[in-house]
């Protein structure tokens, strides 16, 4: 599926190999510029080929290990704490707020891995969704209308933010992006004013049971348990197969829309403003109208994700900051941007391998060394460290393509 | 410990919040009189631990005072078997209560015993906050020999509101220049990065999270003098600058990764960086405990300790802005900024200049973030993040990559941040206003206030 992109890539082919030379060839550019000042060894590999082929094994082992303790774990096997941390893999990859993670993933993509926009407020898209979609629920405003407010709440927030900045430079709407989404964020969590406090909850929120209601009306599941391997949860209610089941279908249709569009003529478009945007002006393409419509979209994507991330649990201004705006990043780049189950792939591994890791040094560590919290804690720096390397370098991530992110804003 | 901007305009009499920071140490015992232990006052071993406090309006210290002390489980719920306890507070207003064996206490004001027009109020600590006006401890064996203090809140009635609104302005905008000053040393750091490289380092701000924490290990660790230590933290964190450049930014610059990948590298250092602080500690640290002394100058109240940081960063200012326009090497730095190719034509060795920035940079944010640890409340593994938006407000407010921008970017952000309150925003919104203020500015002036108005898309 990813080779087909390659018709429609404006970059010429390239040996697709680590030692490719950048061509650095736009000297206005501070960064090729400082690397020509610096004595011309550009693209000159930080590691030799070896260590990458090893790399690229102990990759493969780990995938390996992940996939054969998560098996045993469905099986039921029960070998000691390999096989719990197993199940806690299990049970994250087939979480509903790991797919509402990759919703939120997929309106990203539209965003960085098409069109080539900095979004760092994407969990400001998410939490404006929820709040639109929880409020309305909250005030008695039917489900189809209040997932359009939703939605509306988070596009009128893209349109707002892209008037000043899409006509800017690229940093500008990264930086713009972060500060508007912790505005909402400070907005949302204010014990004031009360007439916005009393509908947001202020710091604690909006509780589960308040918005949940016309969801689980819809289900046809039954109540009570129900149990598929060693996955065992209850039917219809807050943690349960339904919702599940819904948050899933809504990732595979997403991925889908995401496949239909970026095939249109609209998608190429995106593709070429990414490239190269003056190009795309000197088609006579209106830059600026096609930068909204992606951050639009994208937005909309991240309401959804929004309101998919409460569904089962309750609505916490403060779970949706900055930090889940840098995981959205994360999983994006590991899944691989400009692809299509990249961020599906990503954001499922970003969850797993995060488990992994905290378990592994939780259990062989000694705890005089690193207790359960720090090797929480030491999981979330290995994630900080592994999206630096991943940047550096696998910037294609698993599924992605390198020569589709090659582009600087 | 009185807390500004609380006055709501309007309402007489105005109630005052008079949260007590109880016992830090035992200085605020000690302020009330020689005669500290006048009753038998719980001293902490291993054995045996201690709750203590003071209970202290402002005006006056509040002796007779029934507190309550009930064991609980971890759910709040009382232990069955196990009786309440009240203890009393003494003439110096301050309560104690022992026990033996570690576990969760609720802790509460009788009312009834409280002077007239004195309130008990709810703990504003949603952690320890219990039902009604209780806050939960979890009592630990050992520790500091003078006991855990528990903060309960009280509210003296009647009080009337000693400053006009004016006192009220002039307080705010004292700390708001105070912030801006440090503020500023901390951009025109991240501003000059931007300007040599091109990079909006994400990162920055844990740099004024490892000056804090540095302080801290220097002062509380080690024992050094405080202000000796100020200047190592900020030679400490020179240091580090020069090491990432070195070891990180130099080679992927040579690799000619793009900016945006580059970006995204400082954000993934970030929250490596949030991560570490976090292994050493979770909870706010302060590297000074104890009240520090201050200077009231008619209604403004400044503590010393803030007056020398405003000194040191403005000097430091100064020495910047001075050494970027007359020295050699600040005329390369801003050659560099300018144009890195045709600096790098004219002899100008760039990556020593781009070294020399980060050290510089990194230093002075250091700096900055021990002297913001210093003068506000201390400084948490997560401070860092919400400076760090201030300062990007700042920077781009000034006009991205103009060192003399970001110095008045930052005067602005740090002043409309305390002011704001005075002009009816509230409190919760007061960071707020900052990006507000930024994000309307793109709209008129995209280039900033100092940038250069060429095309910036």
């Amino acid at each position: 599926m990813v080779d087909d992109n390659k018709h429609t890539q404006p970059v010429q082919d390239e040996a697709e190999d680590a030692t490719v030379v950048d061509t650095a060839t736009d000297m206005s550019d501070t960064s090729a510029a400082v690397t020509a000042a610096a004595g011309g060894d550009v693209g000159r590999p930080l590691v030799s080929d070896r260590v990458r082929q090893a790399a690229t094994y102990v990759a493969w082992a780990v995938g390996a290990l992940i996939v054969l303790a998560m098996v045993l774990a469905f099986l039921g096997v029960d070998a000691g704490w390999p096989t719990e941390v197993g199940f806690s893999m299990l049970d994250a990859a087939v979480d509903p707020q790991t797919a509402a993670v990759a919703v939120a993933v997929i309106g990203l993509n539209i965003h960085f891995g098409y069109t080539g926009l900095l979004n760092f407020g994407q969990a400001g898209f998410m939490l404006l969704g929820a709040y639109g979609f929880a409020i309305s629920i909250s005030e008695g405003v039917p489900l189809v209308f209040a997932i359009l407010i939703g939605f509306a709440a988070s596009g009128l927030f893209a349109v707002v933010l892209g008037v000043p900045t899409l006509k800017l430079r690229g940093d500008y709407l990264a930086i713009v992006t972060i500060s508007a989404a912790e505005i909402v964020r400070y907005v949302g969590r204010a014990g004031s004013p009360a007439v916005v406090s009393e509908r947001t909850g202020g710091p604690q929120g909006i509780e589960g049971q308040e918005f949940r209601g016309p969801i689980n009306d819809l289900s046809f599941l039954g109540t009570g348990d129900f149990s598929i391997g060693s996955l065992d949860y209850i039917q219809t209610g807050a943690n349960s197969w339904w919702v599940r089941l819904v948050a899933w279908c809504i990732v595979l249709l997403c991925a889908l829309v995401v496949f239909l569009l970026v095939r249109s003529p609209w998608g190429r478009l995106l593709r070429g403003v990414r490239e190269d945007e003056d190009a795309i002006r000197s088609l006579g393409k209106n830059v600026f109208a096609i930068k909204m419509q992606a951050l639009v979209l994208g937005g909309m994507f991240g309401a959804l994700a929004g309101m998919l991330y409460i569904l089962p649990a309750s609505l916490v201004p403060d779970s949706m900051g900055r930090t889940l705006t840098f995981y959205i990043w994360t999983a994006l780049l590991l899944g691989g941007a400009a692809t299509v189950f990249g961020p599906v792939l990503g954001a499922i591994l970003f969850f797993v391998v995060r488990i992994l890791v905290t378990g592994i040094a939780d259990n062989t560590v000694p705890d005089s060394v690193l207790n359960t919290q720090q090797a929480g804690q030491f999981g979330w720096i290995v994630i900080g460290v592994s999206l630096m390397l991943l940047v550096i370098f696998r910037p294609q991530g698993v599924l992605g393509d390198k020569r589709e992110l090659r582009f600087n804003v | 410990m009185r807390f500004e901007g609380r006055r709501t305009a309007g309402k007489a009499p105005v109630a005052r919040w008079l949260l007590v920071a109880a016992a830090l140490l035992g200085t605020v015992v000690l302020v009330g009189g020689p005669a500290a232990a006048e009753t038998e006052a719980c001293r902490a071993s291993a054995e045996q631990g201690c709750l203590t406090g003071t209970l202290d309006t402002g005006e006056e210290r509040l002796a007779d005072v029934e507190v309550l002390v009930t064991p609980v489980d971890q759910q709040g719920q009382p232990l069955p078997g196990v009786e309440p306890t009240t203890v009393t507070t003494d003439d110096n207003g301050v309560w104690s209560f022992a026990f033996s064996e570690q576990g969760r206490f609720q802790v509460e004001i009788v009312e009834d015993s409280l002077p007239d027009g004195v309130d008990a109020l709810p703990s504003e600590n949603k952690l320890l906050k219990g039902p009604g006006n209780s806050v939960f401890v979890n009592g630990q064996l050992g520790g500091l020999a003078s006991g855990q203090p528990v903060i309960l809140g009280i509210r003296a009635e009647g009080f009337e509101a000693e400053g006009s609104d004016l006192d009220y302005f002039l307080q705010s905008s004292v700390n708001g220049i105070r912030l801006g000053l440090l503020l500023a040393l901390a951009s025109i750091g991240l501003s000059l990065i931007y300007g040599t490289t091109g990079l909006s380092n994400f990162a920055h701000a844990e740099l004024l999270t490892l000056g804090g924490f540095l302080g801290y290990l220097l002062v509380n660790t080690f024992g050094l003098p405080l202000w000796p230590a100020v200047a190592l933290v900020a030679v400490l964190a020179g240091a580090f600058g020069w090491f990432q450049d070195r070891a990180l930014w130099q080679p992927l610059r040579r690799r000619g990764l793009g900016l945006i990948q580059l970006m995204i590298v400082t954000i993934g250092l970030s929250l490596a960086l949030q991560y570490v602080f976090q292994l050493v500690d979770t909870e706010t640290i302060r590297i000074t405990t104890g009240i520090p002394e201050s200077l009231q100058i008619g209604s403004i109240g400044i503590t010393w300790q803030s007056v020398i940081a405003m000194i040191i960063a403005v000097v430091l200012l100064i020495a910047v802005g001075f050494a970027l326009v007359r020295t050699r090497i600040g005329q390369a730095t801003r050659a560099v900024a300018d144009n890195p190719a045709l600096a790098a034509a004219s002899g100008i060795d760039v990556d020593r200049v781009i070294r020399l920035v980060w050290t510089v940079a990194a230093a002075l944010a250091g700096l900055a973030g021990v002297l913001y640890a210093l003068v506000t409340n201390g400084v948490k593994w997560d401070s860092g993040m919400q400076i760090l938006l201030l300062l990007f407000a700042a920077v781009t407010l000034g006009g991205l990559g103009t060192a003399f921008g970001a110095l008045i970017g930052a005067m602005i952000i740090g002043y409309v941040v305390e002011v704001s309150p005075v002009f009816g925003m509230p409190n919760d919104y007061k960071y707020a206003t900052a990006l507000v203020l930024l994000i309307l500015l793109l709209l008129v002036r995209p280039q900033g206030l100092l940038g250069r108005a060429e095309r910036v898309g």
